[in-house]
């Protein structure tokens, strides 16, 4: 039998890539370790080798294809003794297929429930956001080209501001998100680190205590565990400690939370973490203009900023009006959608669920409103209890740890500042009380689901 | 006193070489009359203004922890005069000696310990957390080894700038052992910056010796796998200490990256007023004491060149003394905190 090469997944969120270059030709012998290929992806351009021996019998994708999906086959290799002119018949000459049973898709499968809503939530109806002005065009941006925008457009603005971190100069960044940073700003402004987080965060906090505007990027929020010392005891209290004399502006910041069967130690959400500390700001933006505008604030902004990504959203484009200079406030939640029934609180990409679950439920004459929190330290509160006194029923959805989350202290909040006004307990949805487990099946049991928010939509209306 | 200071330093107080890098320790300074002055009143002052603050502890007046400086002064005095306007200071929390050294105001550092709404910040540090922008003193901190990644910082920011600032960046030998330090090593000496690792080797960390706590005990010696050279300083004779400044100033202003210093010294005192020291005997403290104390050395070279009178030190002493007692009367006098400012300064 000869065997199909597919296209192989490079990272846990790849669905698909380009087939930039070929380095065999049809017929060349190869063996097993041999580069045989180019794959271009949003994030890196990598080399596929060859994992069996034999000869190249027929090239399926040729050079320059784009979006080749994850799976797809891209080349048939025949093996001892096949004919190399008839192995690769019958292949190729329909569409790409993706192999659903192979091994390798899985991590497409246990994000589907979080990746279908997002592609379609630019199309939600979405109230005017009142700092956007009416009539400006909107560019489809992704969240990842948001982020940079961001920082670029700053450090055009203010010679104060820096960017360090893991691979953020000359590998452009880990995730991508510092690409080109480099080529425009030099080695001084974009400062690879080695791998040493609480090290070079204590040297941001630092630099940031002299009066400069670091932006630390951490590699994945997880490995802030090495340095959450120096953001809660150096950049956080320093203000307060020295009678209002010394803070530390600074934003830190990188991808959040669960990504897509990276294990538990890779998938951690860290917004409750940081939105107990006095002295922190936290934000966790879901859209891409959202991304941009906060970014630039939380940059301009002369305290400590925690700004929560993720690395599934970095892909996702959005609107994002074309403005000179779009900042957006801090600590302000995004009514997403206006509705009257019931209140889903959510924030970053716990709105896929949210978003997901609304369509849903107008299908049901449920008529849901919902609020993207944005930042989740300062917490908008004012905005959440408004919209609980008109529908009087509140749902909060996120994908962190469900004790002591985010949604426990809004369900805190709005109980004891609008009791009277709920007609219903307050549902929290939150991730398992699990750490997160590798398998496929029981990673997606361990995130919230569109099927809880709808039921707890269902149990809060009584229907 | 005078005698006794004269006496060669104990073996284990010496300068050698790093021998990794060439660098030696530089010979003692030769100080005119006035640095021999000046050097002999800030570390009275500080030697005085510690006492008082031991006294108002046990007044009750202070609360929480109190590190004291007492025996190491010749540290701080002897650095602080390598430097020139806009070189930071930063350490841990033994950091009243440094507040002082770095001119910060005496009533605001003792006003600070009593909580008051006169301190350095307006009572809401203590002790352990004082700033001054001004002064370029950037604290004061609390958790060990944390300062280092700080300092590092500082002197990033100085390259950044390209302003001939250096960071002294201060720690003790057991923050000496926190990986954190290491990770500034490395990247001060990747990126050549203006940093002074000042390692303040007082023998104890806390209750555990070097010798118990230290694989290496040579601290000068810690630099080495990250190319950083590193001198023993007698950091009991400030004559010592001023050279090793001078000699570690120079080497970062000229943009050779990071330099160690390990002073050698010895805190009287144990490591908090709750520390009763019993890890140490009392002849070892008095040893030091006699033997070595760095302001006596002075005392006793300023009499011997007959460059003060007993006389013109009294009234050293006494206008020392009246510093100390008009920061001690402000801090006990002085008012609490308004209950404003509970909820001021978190975020601007």
């Amino acid at each position: 039998m000869p065997i199909e090469i597919l296209m192989p997944a490079l990272s846990p969120t790849m669905e698909e890539g380009n087939l930039s270059k070929w380095l065999k030709s049809e017929g060349d012998k190869v063996v097993a370790g041999d580069v045989i290929a180019e794959i271009e992806t949003d994030k890196a351009t990598m080399e596929v080798e060859a994992v069996d021996e034999g000869t190249l019998a027929k090239i399926v994708v040729p050079a320059g294809t784009e979006g080749v999906k994850v799976n797809a086959v891209i080349a048939v290799l025949a093996v001892d003794g096949e004919d190399v002119d008839t192995a690769g018949e019958g292949i190729g000459e329909e569409p790409p297929k993706v192999e659903v049973a192979a091994p390798a898709p899985a991590p497409v499968a246990a994000k589907s429930e979080a990746a279908a809503p997002v592609a379609a939530a630019p199309k939600t109806e979405v109230a005017a956001d009142p700092d956007i002005p009416a009539g400006t065009e909107m560019v489809s941006t992704t969240v990842r080209e948001a982020l940079r925008d961001a920082m670029a457009e700053e450090m055009r603005r203010d010679g104060d501001v820096f960017v360090m971190g893991e691979e953020v100069a000359e590998y452009q960044g880990a995730y991508k998100i510092t690409q080109g940073l480099l080529q425009e700003f030099g080695p001084r402004r974009v400062v690879d680190t080695p791998i040493t987080e609480h090290g070079f965060a204590g040297v941001g906090v630092g630099a940031a205590m002299a009066g400069l505007k670091p932006i630390v990027e951490f590699m994945t929020f997880n490995f802030a565990m090495q340095a959450i010392d120096q953001i809660i005891n150096s950049a956080a209290k320093t203000l307060y400690m020295s009678g209002g004399q010394m803070g530390a502006p600074i934003v830190f910041r990188g991808p959040n939370g669960a990504a897509a069967r990276v294990g538990a130690q890779h998938s951690q959400c860290y917004a409750a973490w940081y939105s107990h500390i006095p002295g922190l700001k936290v934000v966790m933006p879901y859209t891409a203009a959202d991304a941009k505008g906060l970014l630039k604030a939380a940059i301009r902004d002369p305290n400590p900023v925690i700004f929560l990504e993720n690395e599934i959203l970095y892909g996702q484009s959005f609107d994002v009006p074309k403005l000179d200079d779009f900042v957006l406030p801090i600590g302000k939640a995004r009514i997403h959608k206006q509705g009257k029934d019931v209140t889903i609180v959510s924030f970053g990409i716990g709105m896929t669920y949210a978003i997901k679950a609304e369509a849903e439920l107008r299908g049901m004459g449920i008529d849901a409103e919902i609020i993207d929190l944005r930042s989740i330290r300062p917490l908008d509160l004012d905005t959440v209890i408004a919209s609980v006194k008109k529908t009087n029923r509140l749902i909060v959805v996120e994908e962190g740890f469900p004790q002591s989350s985010v949604g426990d202290h809004i369900a805190n909040q709005v109980s004891q500042r609008a009791f009277d006004f709920l007609d219903a307990p307050v549902i929290t949805i939150a991730g398992k009380d699990v750490p997160m487990p590798y398998a496929a099946n029981l990673e997606k049991l361990a995130l919230p689901n569109v099927g809880e928010v709808i039921e707890a939509v269902k149990a809060v209306t009584y229907r | 006193m005078a005698t006794a200071a004269k006496k060669a330093p104990a073996k284990s107080v010496k300068s050698t070489s790093a021998k990794s890098t060439g660098l030696s320790a530089p010979k003692p300074a030769e100080f005119t009359k006035d640095e021999e002055l000046a050097a002999y009143r800030h570390m009275l002052l500080i030697r005085r203004f510690e006492e008082k603050a031991g006294q108002l502890y046990g007044m009750g007046f202070i609360g929480g922890f109190c590190h004291l400086y007492i025996g190491q002064e010749a540290v701080v005095t002897g650095m602080k005069m390598a430097l020139i306007g806009g070189d930071q200071m930063i350490t841990a929390y033994r950091d009243h000696g440094h507040m002082l050294a770095m001119e910060l105001s005496p009533r605001g550092v003792m006003a600070e310990l009593t909580g008051r709404r006169g301190g350095l910040s307006r009572g809401k540090g203590g002790s352990m957390h004082m700033f001054s922008k001004e002064k370029h003193f950037y604290g004061g901190h609390g958790i060990v080894g944390a300062q280092v990644s700080l300092g590092t910082g500082l002197a990033f920011a100085n390259r950044y700038r390209d302003n001939n600032n250096v960071s002294l960046t201060y720690f003790g030998d057991g923050a000496a052992n926190q990986g954190q330090v290491y990770e500034s090593f490395n990247m001060a000496s990747l990126w050549k910056l203006p940093v002074i690792y000042i390692i303040e080797n007082n023998r104890y960390a806390m209750g555990t010796s070097v010798s118990r706590s230290s694989a290496e005990t040579n601290f000068s010696h810690r630099g080495a796998s990250f190319k950083i050279p590193g001198i023993q300083v007698d950091g009991m004779d400030v004559r010592a200490v001023k050279s090793a400044g001078d000699q570690a100033t120079e080497w970062c202003r000229a943009g050779n990256g990071p330099i160690i210093l390990e002073m050698q010294t010895y805190r009287y005192r144990g490591h908090s007023m709750s520390d009763p020291a019993k890890y140490r005997s009392k002849e070892e403290v008095q040893k030091m004491r006699s033997d070595h104390d760095p302001i006596e050395q002075v005392k006793a070279r300023l009499t011997a060149k007959k460059w003060a009178s007993e006389d013109e030190l009294k009234n050293i002493d006494k206008e020392v003394r009246d510093i100390v007692a008009d920061a001690a009367e402000f801090a006990q006098h002085d008012a609490e905190p308004d209950p404003s400012e509970l909820w001021t300064d978190i975020v601007l």
